[in-house]
Order: C-alpha cells, then sequence, then structure tokens
C-alpha cells in the first residue's frame, strides 16, 4: 500500500490517541482537581436535611420540684409534597381537614405557604421552616379528632397527627417567678446571622423557638439540646429515596435553678401585702421587689417583682394587645434586678463604710440636730426630730440624717470643697465601688441594670454630656412653658443656667444627699441584698447565682456551679464589725423594730435598716427594709422595697417579718426548725435525682406543691 | 485470494476452520466483551432507580443483554462472511440502508426522541434506529468504491473519489434531515479518513477538511441548523449561562462526574445517578455513572478499554492485505473514535450535546448491535488479511 496511505493511517491513529488522552486530561481536571466543589454540589443537589427537635430540658427548683414543663400536645401536621402531588393539589384534602378542625381552607393554605413566597402571609403565620418538613396546622386538637384523622389516612393523604412538646408552667405552690424563668420566643434574624453560615447540628434554624430572657434565655443551649438530623436523599422530583445518614436527638438537660419555689410562693405573697399596705395607706405603691439570698453562697432563693404577669401568656406566640397591657403595666422588667431605684438610709451602711475608709472614728459621739446648714442651704433631719450627740450606732437605728449630714460635710471640706478635681478623694463613692454597687452584679440572668453612684466623677460626665442642653435651655428660657407658667419657667430657666455654668462641680449639696443614699445614686434590689448579704457573711462579695447546676435527662449530673466568690470587699474590716454590731439594734431597738414586735428576736436576732428614699415628683417615699438573719450566724440576707410605698418600717417591714417567720420555722414566739419552708431547715446541699424516667425525686418533707395529677 | 465466494460455514470440514479461532485478534475481542460487560454494569445501575417500581426491575438491563446477545451473533457473521460476497452485495446493503434512512419520516412508522427523527418503531415497544446501521453500510460503500479496478500503489481517481463522497453525502443528507446532528458529525469523519486513508490526493483531503468546516460556519450563520439546534452546539461552552433542556443535561452531567473523585461514590451508591438527575443516563449520558459511582479510575479504565479496540483496530487497518480491508478498518477506526470522544467529551462539557450513544457501553440495540458488526468485520479484514499471507 502506498506510504501516502501508511502515514495517513498513522495521524489518524495519533489523532485518535490524542483525542482519547484529552477525555482522560479532562476527567482528571474535572474529578480530581475540581471534584471537591462538585461534590458539594452533589449534596445540595441530591441531599435534604430532616430535623427533629429535641425535647427543651426543664427548669427545676432547688429541690427538684418543675417550675417550667412540658406538655405534650396533639399537633395536626400537613406534608406540602404529599398533597402538591395530588390531582386537585390537595384542595378536597384541604377542605375535608378544615372542616374536622373547626376553620378555613384559606387559613390552613396561608399556614403551608412557604414564608417569603408570593400572596404568603408575614410570619407567624407563613412557614418558615424547610419544604421537607410537615407544617403543623393545628395545636391541641383533641385526641379525638386526631385519632379520626388517623383513621381515615385516605381521606387525608399527608395529613398526620403527632405528640409535640409544649412549655408548661406547674406554679408549685402557686409560684410566679416569671423575671427569672423567662420565656421562649420565636428565633431572631439577629440571631440567625451571628451564626453565620454554620453546619453545626444544634444551630439555630428559623423554625426555633429560643429563650428570651430569664434563665429560659441564659442558659438556651443547655436547655434546647441537640436536635435530631437525618439526611435523605432525594430524587429529582424530590421524592425522598433513602436516608443517607440519622442522629437521634438529644434531650435538653434540666437546669436546677437556686429559687425555692415554697419560699418564692411566700415571698411573692408578702410582696403583694407589702404593696397593699402601701396602696392603703393611699400610696401609689406602683411596683417593689424582694430578694433573698443566700448569705453564704450568693445563691437567690427567691426573687419577686411587681407588677408580674403570666408566663404562660407567651406559649404559641403573645398577642399584640397582651403585649401592649405587658409594656403598660411595666410589667416585663424585673424590679428585682433590671429596676433601679435610691436606696435611701440603706445606703448608710455604705456611708459609715466610707467614713471608716476615711479614718473616721466609729465609735465616736456625733450631734444629730433637726437640720443642718451647709452653703446657705438647710438640710432637715426625718421629720425634723433631734436626738442631740449619739453615738454612731444610734444614729444607723434611729437613722438620723444629720449626723450623716455632718460626716460628708467634713469629709467634702477635707477633700477640697466645691473645687476639688474630678480624681479628688471621695470615700463614700469608692466604699459604694467597693460594695459592687454602680456595676452588674453578674448574676446569671440577661439584661442586669448596673445602678448609679453618685461622684465627683458621675456628676462631671453628666455634665459634660447634658450641658449643651442645659445651656440652650438657660438661653431659650422655656418658652413653652413660660406660655402658661411663667413662674416654673423662671426656676427651670434658673436652674439650667447654674447646671449649664458649674453643673460639673460635686457641691456640699451633692456630697450631703449621696451620704443618705439620696441624689443621684441608684440601686437594684438586688444589689442591695448583695450589699447585706456581704456584710453578713463578715465581707465576702459573692457573686448572685440563680442556677445550681444541671442535671441531664437520663439522670447524671453533668455541671454543677459552685458559689462565685468575687474577693473580699475593700473597706476596713473594722467597718464590717462595726456594722455587724450595730445592725441587730435597729430592730430591737430602733427604726426596725416595730414590725418585729414579738418576732423571737432573743433566738433568732435580726440585723436591718430601713430605708425611705424621697423621690422628685412622688408623694411617698420608696420603702425600704434590707436585712439579714439570724444576725449571730447569718444565713440569709433579706430585701424588700416598694415605690411610693412609705416608710421602710411600715411598708415592706411586716412582709419581711414574714419571710424571716417562715424561713426559720416560728410559730408565735417559738421556733421550730423543722417547719421551715427550706425542707431541711436549709437550701438543698446537692442536686435533685433524676429517675431514668425523667421524673425528678423531691426530697422527703418538701411537697411537689402541685396537684398529684399534674406532677411530672 | 484464498477465500471462495461459497462462506466460511460451509467450507467447515476442510481444516481452515481451525485457523479462524487462531487468527481471531483476541486481544480485540477481549476488549470488546469486557467494554460491553462493564457497559451492562453501568446500564444496570442507571436503569434500577427508574425501574424500580416496574414489575420486573431487571427487565431492561434483560433487553439490553438480548441486544448484546444479537450483536455478538451478527458480529460473528460479520466476521465469517466472505470477503468478496461482501464487496458485492455492498451495493445491496447500502441501498436497502438508504431506504431504512427514510422510513422515519413516513408517518405510523417513524419516532421522534429528543428532536431526533431517527428512529423506526417495532412490534413491543422496540425501535430501530436506521442511521447505526448506515455508518457500516458508508463504510463498506466508499471502501467499494474507492479500492475498485486499480492498483494498491495507485492513488485514486477523482471520479472514485468524488463517487464515495456522494456515496456518504446521500445517507449525511437524510440524516440532517432527522436532525441527528451528532451522528452527521461521526459520518462526516468516517467519510474523510476514509478519503484520507485511500491515498487521495492532499487537496482533497484538504479540501473537504476546510468544506466541512465552512459548511458548519455557513449552517449557522444562515440559519440552516435551528436554534435548538445552535443552543445545543454552543451550550458546552458556558452551560451555566443557557437555562435550556439541554444546558440543565450539560451541568448536570458534569456535576455527576467531578463528583467522582478517585474511586466514585461506589457502584448503585451515586446519588445523581441514583436519582436520575442526570438524564437519559443508561444510554447517551451513561459515562456520567461510571464518572460518579467508579470515579476517575472507573473512567480511566472505560477509556483504556476503547483505547484498546481501537489501538487493535488501527493495527488491523495497517496489516490488511488490500486497500479495501484497509478502508474498511479506517473508517471503523473514525466511526468509533471520534464517537467515543465525542459522546465522553460532551458530558464532561468539552464537546456540545448531541444525541449519540457511547459504542459498546450504552443501552440501545441498534447502536450495540452495528458496532459489534464492526468489531465482527475487523476481525473478518484480520483473518483475511492472515490467509493472505500463508
Amino acid at each position: 500500500m502506498s506510504e501516502r496511505s501508511n502515514l495517513r493511517l498513522l495521524v489518524l491513529a495519533v489523532l485518535v490517541a490524542s483525542l482519547l488522552g484529552t477525555l482522560i486530561a479532562r476527567a482528571f481536571y474535572l474529578q480530581i482537581l475540581e471534584g471537591r466543589q462538585y461534590q458539594a454540589a452533589i449534596s445540595s443537589n441530591t441531599e435534604r436535611e430532616i430535623v427533629e427537635p429535641a425535647v427543651r430540658g426543664l427548669i427545676l427548683d432547688q429541690a427538684g420540684r418543675p417550675l417550667v414543663n412540658n406538655r405534650t400536645s396533639v399537633v395536626v401536621t400537613v406534608d406540602r409534597q404529599t398533597l402538591a402531588a395530588e390531582k386537585d393539589d390537595g384542595d378536597a384534602v384541604i377542605r375535608r381537614l378544615a372542616a374536622m378542625l373547626d376553620t378555613t381552607p384559606t387559613k390552613i393554605r396561608d399556614r403551608l405557604a412557604p414564608c417569603g413566597t408570593e400572596g404568603a402571609k408575614p410570619p407567624p403565620v407563613c412557614w418558615n421552616g424547610s419544604a421537607y418538613q410537615p407544617v403543623p396546622v393545628a395545636k391541641d386538637v383533641d385526641t379525638q379528632t386526631a385519632l379520626t384523622i388517623m383513621e381515615k389516612r385516605r381521606d387525608f393523604p399527608g395529613v398526620s397527627a403527632s405528640l409535640d412538646a409544649i412549655r408548661e408552667y406547674p406554679a408549685p405552690f402557686n409560684v410566679n417567678a416569671a423575671h427569672i424563668l423567662g420565656y421562649l420566643g420565636p428565633v431572631t434574624e439577629e440571631q440567625l446571622n451571628a451564626q453565620g453560615d454554620s453546619n453545626a447540628p444544634d444551630r439555630l434554624r428559623r423554625t426555633d423557638e429560643v429563650g428570651r430572657t430569664g434563665l429560659e434565655a441564659e442558659y438556651d443551649k443547655i436547655l434546647r439540646g441537640v436536635p435530631g438530623i437525618r439526611h435523605v436523599a432525594v430524587d429529582t422530583a424530590g421524592r425522598v429515596t433513602s436516608t443517607v445518614d440519622e442522629v437521634a436527638p438529644k434531650p435538653g438537660e434540666y437546669l436546677v435553678s437556686t429559687i425555692d419555689a415554697k419560699l418564692q410562693s411566700i415571698v411573692e405573697a408578702q410582696l403583694l401585702a407589702a404593696v397593699r399596705r402601701a396602696q392603703a395607706q393611699g400610696y401609689g405603691g406602683k411596683s417593689g421587689a424582694a430578694v433573698v439570698v443566700d448569705v453564704q453562697t450568693g445563691r437567690i432563693l427567691a426573687m419577686a417583682s411587681y407588677p408580674t404577669y403570666d408566663p404562660s401568656i407567651w406559649i404559641g406566640g403573645v398577642s399584640k394587645k397582651q403585649y401592649k397591657e405587658l409594656v403598660a403595666n411595666d410589667a416585663l422588667a424585673s424590679n428585682a434586678y433590671q429596676g433601679q431605684f435610691a436606696p435611701g438610709s440603706t445606703f448608710k451602711v455604705v456611708s459609715t463604710a466610707g467614713a471608716a475608709k476615711d479614718k473616721m472614728n466609729l465609735y465616736g459621739i456625733y450631734n444629730c440636730p433637726s437640720s443642718v446648714t451647709v452653703g446657705g442651704q438647710k438640710f432637715n433631719n426625718y421629720e425634723s426630730s433631734a436626738y442631740g450627740p449619739i453615738s454612731l450606732t444610734r444614729a444607723l437605728e434611729v437613722s438620723c440624717n444629720t449626723v450623716f449630714y455632718g460626716i460628708a460635710k467634713r469629709m467634702w471640706q477635707e477633700e477640697g470643697g466645691p473645687d476639688a478635681g474630678v480624681d479628688a478623694p471621695n470615700p463614700i463613692a469608692e466604699a459604694a465601688t467597693a460594695f459592687g454597687l454602680g456595676s452588674d452584679t453578674g448574676i446569671d440572668l440577661p439584661g442586669e441594670a448596673s445602678g448609679v453612684v453618685a461622684s465627683r466623677q458621675f456628676k462631671y460626665d453628666n455634665w459634660e454630656k447634658k450641658k449643651d442642653t442645659w445651656c440652650r435651655n438657660a438661653e431659650q428660657g422655656y418658652p413653652e412653658t413660660r406660655k402658661t407658667n411663667p413662674k416654673l419657667a423662671d426656676y427651670f430657666t434658673a436652674l439650667d443656667k447654674e447646671n449649664c455654668t458649674d453643673g460639673y462641680q460635686w457641691r456640699a449639696g451633692d456630697a450631703l444627699n449621696a451620704a443618705i443614699g439620696q441624689g443621684d445614686t441608684t440601686v437594684t434590689p438586688l444589689q442591695m441584698a448583695m450589699v447585706y448579704a456581704t456584710i453578713a457573711n463578715g465581707g465576702k462579695l459573692y457573686q448572685p447565682q440563680v442556677a445550681k447546676g444541671v442535671v441531664s435527662a437520663d439522670g447524671t449530673v453533668s455541671q454543677e456551679f459552685p458559689p462565685i466568690l468575687k474577693g473580699r470587699v475593700d473597706v476596713p474590716k473594722s467597718a464590717i464589725k462595726f456594722l455587724r454590731n450595730s445592725l441587730p439594734g435597729v430592730t430591737t431597738d430602733g427604726s426596725g423594730k416595730t414590725p418585729f414586735l414579738g418576732f423571737p428576736l432573743k433566738k433568732i436576732p435580726v440585723a436591718s435598716k430601713t430605708g425611705s428614699a424621697q423621690v422628685t415628683g412622688n408623694k411617698a417615699s420608696t420603702s425600704w427594709f434590707a436585712s439579714y438573719a439570724p444576725a449571730n450566724n447569718p444565713k440569709y440576707a433579706i430585701v424588700m422595697m416598694v415605690t411610693e410605698g412609705g416608710t421602710g418600717s411600715k411598708t415592706s417591714g411586716p412582709s419581711v417579718r414574714k419571710i424571716y417567720e417562715a424561713l426559720f420555722g416560728v410559730r408565735g414566739s417559738s421556733v421550730y426548725p423543722g417547719k421551715s419552708v427550706l425542707a431541711g431547715d436549709a437550701p438543698q446541699p446537692g442536686l435533685p435525682a433524676v429517675r431514668p424516667d425523667g421524673t425528678v425525686a423531691i426530697p422527703k418533707g418538701a411537697g411537689s406543691g402541685v396537684a398529684n395529677s399534674r406532677q411530672g | 485470494m484464498a477465500s471462495t465466494f461459497t462462506p466460511d460455514v460451509a467450507t467447515r470440514s476442510s481444516g481452515r476452520s481451525s485457523s479462524y479461532w487462531r487468527d481471531l485478534d483476541w486481544i480485540l475481542l477481549i476488549a470488546a466483551f469486557a467494554t460491553t460487560i462493564f457497559g451492562s454494569m453501568l446500564v444496570w445501575s442507571a436503569s434500577r432507580a427508574d425501574m424500580a417500581s416496574a414489575s420486573d426491575p431487571t427487565s431492561y438491563l434483560k433487553r439490553h443483554v438480548i441486544n448484546i446477545a444479537v450483536g455478538v451473533v451478527l458480529g460473528f457473521l460479520a466476521s465469517r462472511i466472505d470477503y468478496r460476497w461482501l464487496r458485492a452485495y455492498t451495493p445491496i446493503i447500502y441501498g436497502a440502508s438508504v431506504i431504512l434512512l427514510i422510513l422515519p419520516f413516513a408517518p405510523g412508522i417513524g419516532t421522534t426522541i429528543a428532536g431526533a427523527r431517527a428512529w423506526i418503531d417495532l412490534p413491543g415497544g422496540m425501535t430501530l434506529q436506521p442511521s447505526e446501521f448506515a455508518k457500516v453500510a458508508v463504510i463498506l460503500m466508499m471502501a467499494v468504491l474507492l479500492s475498485e479496478k486499480r492498483d494498491v500503489e495507485a492513488e485514486p481517481r477523482d471520479r472514485d473519489v468524488l463517487l464515495s463522497l456522494g456515496a456518504a453525502l446521500l445517507p449525511i443528507g437524510i440524516i440532517l434531515l432527522q436532525n441527528d446532528t451528532g451522528t452527521v458529525l461521526v459520518l462526516g469523519s468516517v467519510a474523510l479518513s476514509i478519503i484520507a486513508v485511500s491515498g487521495a490526493r492532499t487537496r482533497w483531503v484538504i479540501g473537504l477538511f476546510g468544506g466541512a468546516i465552512i459548511g458548519i460556519l455557513l449552517a449557522i450563520q444562515l440559519g440552516f441548523l435551528k436554534q435548538y439546534q445552535v443552543q445545543r452546539l454552543t451550550s458546552f461552552i458556558d452551560p451555566t449561562a443557557d437555562a435550556s433542556a439541554s444546558a440543565y443535561n450539560a451541568n448536570q452531567a458534569r456535576i455527576a462526574i467531578g463528583g467522582g473523585g478517585w474511586s466514585g461514590y461506589g457502584l448503585f451508591e451515586g446519588p445523581q445517578t441514583q436519582g436520575k438527575f442526570v438524564p437519559v443516563n443508561e444510554s447517551d449520558f451513561i459515562f456520567t455513572v461510571v464518572g460518579e459511582e467508579l470515579g476517575f479510575i472507573g473512567a480511566t479504565v472505560l477509556i483504556v478499554l476503547v483505547g484498546v479496540i481501537l489501538w487493535r483496530a488501527v493495527v488491523i487497518a495497517y496489516r490488511a492485505d488490500d486497500l479495501y480491508g484497509r478502508l474498511v478498518a479506517t473508517g471503523i477506526v473514525a466511526w468509533l473514535g471520534f464517537q467515543t470522544f465525542e459522546n465522553i467529551g460532551m458530558t464532561m462539557g468539552i464537546m456540545p450535546i448531541t444525541g449519540i450513544p457511547l459504542p459498546l457501553v450504552s443501552a440501545g440495540g441498534t447502536s450495540m448491535m452495528a458496532t459489534w458488526i464492526a468489531i465482527g468485520l475487523l476481525q473478518n479484514v484480520r483473518i483475511h488479511a492472515a490467509r493472505a499471507s500463508i
């Protein structure tokens, strides 16, 4: 054959060989060099994730009584895939289902519409979950209806009834504790964005409910558990062909609170009683709070706030009207750890420590006149009574303001008077800061308020912030107010003129007010309780806690939260000793005597301090009663306050006494430790035992606090 | 020429029958069988998802195996037919093939699949694709016309080249009317290869090659090709830019192959394959199955197997004892080589999407039979050369 033919055959052979080589090279490029990218494409193409939610963990009180429980509810779900495969797109099924559930087909259709699609209603009506997840269309369906649906499977393709866990509040002893427990709400867009492109199984999903406030929010991750994830392979029509992998849900763990339900219910009732007492005196009694803390650990045994709300209104979403009511009533925030109030005379223990810091003689004699004049301004004693020269102990007992005015005036002058720089010594403010005022206590609840310690620095910072407004007002002279009330406008203008020019100055009046817990100083009742707990335990600053530990649903203890000692309070030991020796006298011979008449103070000495803080604009003062007991072997500190409540001793005192009676088992003038509201006359040393079936063993004598049928 | 006019079957007792088995190209035969068995495995994997709800999930595979059996028998016959007999009857085979090609246009007989009216309905739900047989017929006819009455060392006369070109262009024209672009491209490269290897003057080769390219460009420019044909041809360049069905196919195919990695998801485990994400993956897109389920290793094994077949075919063409045999083998090399490249290339996005099967691998009876006939013809050429050299 010709050479030409041979050559051309060779060329063809080489051409074919190079074509095959090209194919192998291309396969190498696609499969090896770019393989990872295509594998990811296959996964997103052919795999779907089905989430089985984990049952949320319970919240128990310190004795193991469930404060937050789950109850089962019959939920009817509709599988959109199955419905779409029906000839009429499932219209007949939806019509039948609507009749069964006493609703309209339109409402079910609205529920089934995926959020963001055309014509879909805004959440929570539209469906926020995966297209492969059955959509719950009705909750709390009665069993008979559910059974009928399940029996007539052929009439209801894609419709299914299942049991779902819904948050429930068993309210042992009718306890409320709403501000401690918090509530659940749908996950927010911010929370979803914050976790980025996480693929973790316990990441938040659009259908999730998360803790919004309180313990539900603080320990959300522990309570939420890890949902079960099933990856299924789907075909091009979206039908599930097989299960790729499956992880069972891990139920949320049980959170054990430091709160004792029985004590909490008593504290709530007593707070309400104090509020009613204020109102009976013709005062507003608008809000109040009470805190009981274990002084040796910093654990909060009870913490109540008035007004409060029923936590169960959040289940299944709060309505607009309900929410408006909550906001209007100021019921949403806890007055105990989010409310900031002038502490009044309960602050005098801090001023005493400040005086000790300034090397003043705590055992000297101080004059208690009816008024003190500084810079031409007269500062009156409470109800203008004079006691003459008295000891500092006596000054605390009778709550003599002028003694503390005198001390404050002397310190202020020594510090340099009005011209002292912002960093001049300020022993009372330093003592307040040392006791933890003006900053968060660090309690394990979100949204804590930190209060304010009035000081030179604070005054200066405040002036920096507001001077522009003050100076502008001083110039304009309140033209609006002037039209109706020229006198008031003159007063405002003069005030702002003064503030504008030297509002940064720490004047004598500021120093005097600060010494008796008035002026700019504000505290939360929780902070005040921690101050008295610190005095009670000899100066140890604990970080307050409302959670004690975590027990998993199968009964194993997974975490214990030991008490957190922040350190020793930075005031002279002598001051703590002096206060511990002086405060019991307030209850026996001072302003706290009346409410404790007949109380067995010999057996259980109570250290206390009353407070009646003036609030500008309020007719009645804020009633404070701060205390701890037994004074010789301190266990508990109790602080109660009621705004527009009157005096501490008249409004709050009697309620605090009742709480002590409950705590120590006081009956008349006798003490029966066995009758203490706390089982075993003390907080439980360890965590409650959870049985393998998930129920909790409650210690003998504690009582579940709920009717037997609801015990879980 | 040692052969007689009577078929070899009749002279089995003469003692030469033993030389048939001895002279067979066993490497070619084993490679062809290996490729076919490999292909059956892939067809089984691709069809089991579709057939999962059928009463007999293996029915598709069974039909494929029957096609193979018929193909192997036809191939055996093709290998034993006497050369002279074959040359004498080639015009009849060619004529019959052209008539078959026209049949799909007849109403009630023809069927359109994937836009191409290239199938004849047969009883029992079977279909026949006459263009597959046309490939064999064109190769035989061109080989006859270019090797007729001349010295092997002389170059073919212009008249012979023109005649053979005409023999190729007639079926190409009909197939073009059937919208079967892929087969047209294959037949074009077959015709060009045969004319080139026939020893035709270089200006013919260059002229035809240039003419083919200009023809394709003109067809696109002047709108002879319908819009979807252009789209199909160009969607491989950027499959994501075009949301049409062919672009979707190209994208899904590329994902399936790319996801295979080194060793793939395992047979029957490919999510794209088993989830039916790649359309017609039991026939035209069967390479996606090996790519996804057996990975780069499996894909390379399959390409190498086809490479072995083509290597043996080139060797047979080279050693053919006459120009006729060489041209038949050359045509088969061009056919299998280019069709394999086009088919696998389109699944990997380096060739346009056209509806042609992967030889010996894809499901599709006519293709399977035609390819086995080609294997048989290659054996025939080899045996002929072996006997001539005695």
